[in-house]
């Protein structure tokens, strides 16, 4: 494993562009900057093309002999099947207004790394082979020619590249990179070119039904133990129903809730909110991850992925489906899933139990988001929160990308926030919402050979974090995504040490008053939760004296 | 390298009508042939090429949403930014194509000792981009006036505005100074902007020169070198109207007209295959012509492909005793 560099090192970072010009294809696959290449026993359980051995690092990768005339048929194919692709490949006019918006290119001062000369990656291949003035005019209309070190560009720049849809926020006609970076891999994949970070977690998806290739008797302990555990905090024994035939609602989470931490105490303030408003639902083995890997790898590996969810709600007999935090879960979810594995006939308009409110808003797709459905049982009065129970955190919100970009839920999540703790405070309003920052470790490339680059990707994200640590002693960052969950303690602890992560749910698992509880003397992470605020020490905040000394374990 | 090809090609451009009127004669060339040649190959082009966008389906529903989605009745939707209807669709696309909405976002990144990652407002390039689009399309009605006798009167109405100032002799046309000042400024961002000259093409630096000499041909006619207005007006009248005049009304036109007449033509020529071809692309974009509504209503992707997925009957078949040994139900014993 390469040896990430110290945050002084890392910030030295130039943002003037090289003199050489860019059409010259040159990588240097520097450890600490790359994905590992996926394993082609995987490959060739998911029935996909090209399976051989190779590394991302070796000089030769394999290539199947006419992998040009595979890659260019296969663009061709795309163009003809994606408007967005063939409109995004003639429209940009390459004003620059994406360049600096990309966490990548702020991070690393790599121009590749902006959006427009990603882009650009493919475009220029496009013009060289797809269009008049570049059939004509070569070169000159910044066409070239796809050789092997353009197709490793390709590879190194998108996967560098989250499709976090940062860059199509600021464009004039919005080109979407996210929609460039899954047609280049779609396009990679067909020559035997992905990622160990994605391919692995999709066939243990498409096997087990998790990412994280939990077997049923794994999932069905896992929960059992997170219900062992929250009675031993709350003192109130709560029931998970699983595969359970007629329940009313389908409850789908991202399989890192009951298996990775912090993601952990999520999943106990769902078990004890569903307990405490007597919701009929049921957890699922086979429909047991709401993220989707297949999205980071081709649309049709992620219409494979996602099948799961309308199959099992048919086949459980439910009336909806109710999903949890996750950030790429929600654009599958939102975007995706009723034009690939709908219609949804077999189900019923969502309407809550509790409130009565019918999910106009979910009318087709029957899948609801859990801050639209715990924020309308706020606002209904139909929960009892101490919100004093958080007064041991200073909070701060990060809008995951897609939820923000992908579908606009923004007020709902902070609704639920401010509700259930005392101290919120907003990061910079260039740094939030639709302008969020990603994790820099989105779109499967969160792995621990990446770190440099995920360390650089993350640094407006951290950055913006360490502003409101500094102004405003938060220490916690609550956010509604699997893989922030993963993947911004590290980046935390390299910049901004001092602040940790949650999520919404678990929050509101300390606040929610239960029947029949104990004295809670401590959170769902078994921190003793403070004495009532001492008025002197939140003078002192600003100083910085007391953001450690409530939390420590 | 690719400015220097811009320049020449804009040099060779200018000369060849030059050395075609003033020494072989060619005005019908030029002032009949071309136009409607150029006219032809714009509409055609550009027809064809929406057409061939058009051609590729859209698949998803893939919006860019920038505000909050529609949701409880007591969350407040930001209609323009993420509309789930037909009609706000239609409005986050006007301001978008009439007011350049997302650009107006745009802002600088930079990094300050700390540390500190700032991200300053910065509208120049939108301020540019609206001078020069606004200005160019005034100036394009304007011609209007070369083409219909007696000039219509919203023509007259155009002019009387840009005149507004009564500045100069001719007086001068507020939107000639801004469209030079634009393009002129915008071709210096390119140059100067370290990122953006790096991003640049050739065919960045094309059109803007292209534009700047259709641009600087005519106001020199107007200005400084006084053209038969009488006879260029015969000309657009006799295009339009497919009965062009002859070589006798043609030959009394200076040659700075027919310089300013075939840049004009290249520009149309050069369009449809073109990055200018974003005229017609913002309207085709699916990340703001599409409403976020994906979940309301259920959108058919043409080409929905059959997959191999793995159905619960394989997956019970495959765990089915360790799912009855955690207790799990099982379909079958």
């Amino acid at each position: 494993m390469a040896k990430t560099p110290k945050p002084n090192e890392l910030i030295q970072i130039d943002l003037t562009p090289p003199s050489r010009d860019w059409e010259d294809p040159t990588v240097e696959f520097r450890p600490g900057t790359w994905n590992y290449a996926a394993d082609p026993e995987t490959l060739k359980y998911l029935d996909l093309p090209n399976p051989r051995k190779w590394q991302v690092s070796d000089e030769d990768w394999q290539l199947p002999e006419n992998w040009q005339q595979i890659i260019m048929e296969g663009f061709k194919d795309r163009l003809q099947r994606f408007r967005s692709f063939k409109v995004f490949m003639d429209v940009c006019v390459r004003c620059g207004a994406c360049a600096d918006k990309c966490h990548y290119y702020i991070g690393s001062g790599d121009p590749k790394n902006m959006p427009v000369l990603r882009a650009e990656l493919l475009r220029s291949v496009y013009r060289n082979d797809f269009t008049a003035m570049g059939k004509v005019f070569g070169k000159m209309a910044g066409g070239r020619e796809l050789t092997v070190d353009v197709l490793k560009e390709w590879f190194y720049y998108f996967y560098q590249c989250t499709e976090c849809r940062r860059c199509s926020v600021f464009c004039p006609y919005g080109i979407d990179t996210a929609e460039i970076t899954m047609m280049a891999r779609e396009m990679m994949n067909l020559i035997g070119l992905s990622i160990e970070w994605i391919l692995t977690p999709a066939s243990n998806c498409f096997r087990t039904g998790n990412h994280l290739g939990i077997q049923p008797h794994g999932f069905a302990d896992s929960i059992e133990f997170a219900v062992e555990e929250l009675e031993e905090v709350t003192g109130v024994k709560v029931d998970a129903p699983m595969n359970k035939k007629g329940a009313e609602i389908l409850f789908v989470a991202p399989s890192a809730d009951y298996f990775a931490s912090p993601h952990y105490y999520t999943l106990l303030g769902y078990l004890a909110l569903f307990h405490e408003i007597g919701l009929d639902y049921t957890w699922s083995s086979y429909a047991s991850e709401g993220g989707n890997f297949g999205l980071f790898h081709s649309n049709e590996m992620m219409k494979r992925l996602n099948s799961k969810i309308y199959a099992e709600a048919k086949r459980l007999g439910v009336k909806w489906i109710l999903g949890g935090e996750c950030g790429h879960m929600w654009r599958v979810l939102n975007q995706y899933m009723d034009t690939m594995n709908g219609p949804a006939d077999f189900l019923e308009v969502p309407k809550s139990p509790i409130t009565g409110t019918v999910f106009e808003n979910a009318r087709s797709t029957k899948m609801v988001h859990v801050t639209e459905f715990t924020s309308d049982l706020i606002k209904h009065g139909k929960l009892k929160l101490d919100p004093s129970r958080n007064d041991h955190w200073r909070v701060t919100f990060h809008d995951s990308c897609n939820p923000a970009r992908a579908m606009g839920l923004f007020e709902e999540p902070r609704y639920v926030i401010k509700n259930v703790a005392n101290n919120f405070f907003e990061m910079p309003e260039n740094t939030i919402r639709e302008q969020t920052f990603c994790c820099g470790s989105g779109a499967g490339l969160g792995t621990d050979e990446n770190m440099e680059m995920r360390m650089r990707g993350g640094l407006p994200r951290a950055n913006a974090v360490k502003y409101v640590h500094d102004k405003h002693d938060v220490n916690v960052l609550c956010c509604i995504c699997a893989i922030d969950k993963a993947t911004l303690p590290p980046l935390l602890e390299y910049w901004v040490p001092g602040v940790e992560v949650c999520g919404i749910h678990e929050l509101l698992g300390n606040a929610l008053v239960m029947k029949g509880e104990n004295d809670r003397s401590t959170d769902l992470r078994g921190t003793p939760i403070a004495e009532e605020a001492d008025p002197t020490e939140e003078a002192v905040g600003e100083s910085g004296t007391t953001k450690e000394g409530a939390k420590d374990e | 390298m690719k400015l220097v090809l811009s320049v020449l090609a804009i040099i060779v451009l200018a000369l060849v009508p030059w050395v075609g009127v003033s020494t072989m004669g060619l005005h019908t060339v030029f002032g009949v042939v071309l136009p409607y040649l150029a006219i032809a190959i714009f509409l055609v082009g550009f027809v064809w090429r929406i057409l061939d966008w058009a051609r590729s389906p859209v698949p998803f529903r893939i919006p860019t949403t920038c505000g909050q989605q529609k949701s409880h009745s007591w969350i407040k939707q930001d209609k323009v930014e993420n509309p789930h209807s037909f009609w706000s669709t239609v409005g986050r696309m006007l301001l978008e194509v009439l007011f350049f909405r997302s650009l107006f976002r745009n802002t600088k990144a930079g990094i300050k000792d700390g540390p500190r990652l700032v991200y300053d407002s910065s509208k120049w390039l939108w301020a540019l981009g609206m001078a020069f689009h606004y200005s160019f399309l005034v100036v394009f009605l304007r011609h209007f006036k070369y083409f219909a006798e007696p000039t219509p009167d919203w023509v007259l109405g155009l002019q009387w505005v840009d005149n507004f100032f009564q500045v100069g002799l001719p007086v001068i046309y507020l939107t000639d100074v801004l469209l030079i000042g634009a393009v002129s400024l915008l071709f210096i961002r390119r140059l100067w902007s370290p990122q953006v000259r790096y991003i640049s093409l050739a065919s960045d630096y094309f059109p803007l020169l292209l534009i700047l000499g259709v641009a600087v041909s005519g106001v020199w006619m107007r200005y400084f070198a006084k053209t038969d207005i009488l006879a260029v007006k015969q000309l657009g009248t006799g295009l339009i109207s497919f009965s062009p005049v002859g070589a006798d009304v043609l030959s009394g036109i200076g040659a700075v007209f027919f310089i300013h007449l075939f840049l004009v033509c290249c520009l149309f020529i050069y369009f449809p295959f073109s990055k200018l071809m974003h005229l017609g692309g913002v309207f085709l974009s699916p990340t703001r012509n599409l409403a976020n509504n994906s979940r309301m209503k259920r959108h058919i992707n043409p080409w929905n492909p059959e997959v191999k997925v793995h159905t619960y009957d394989e997956y019970e078949e495959e765990f089915r005793d360790v799912m009855k040994a955690a207790g799990l139900p099982v379909e079958k014993e």
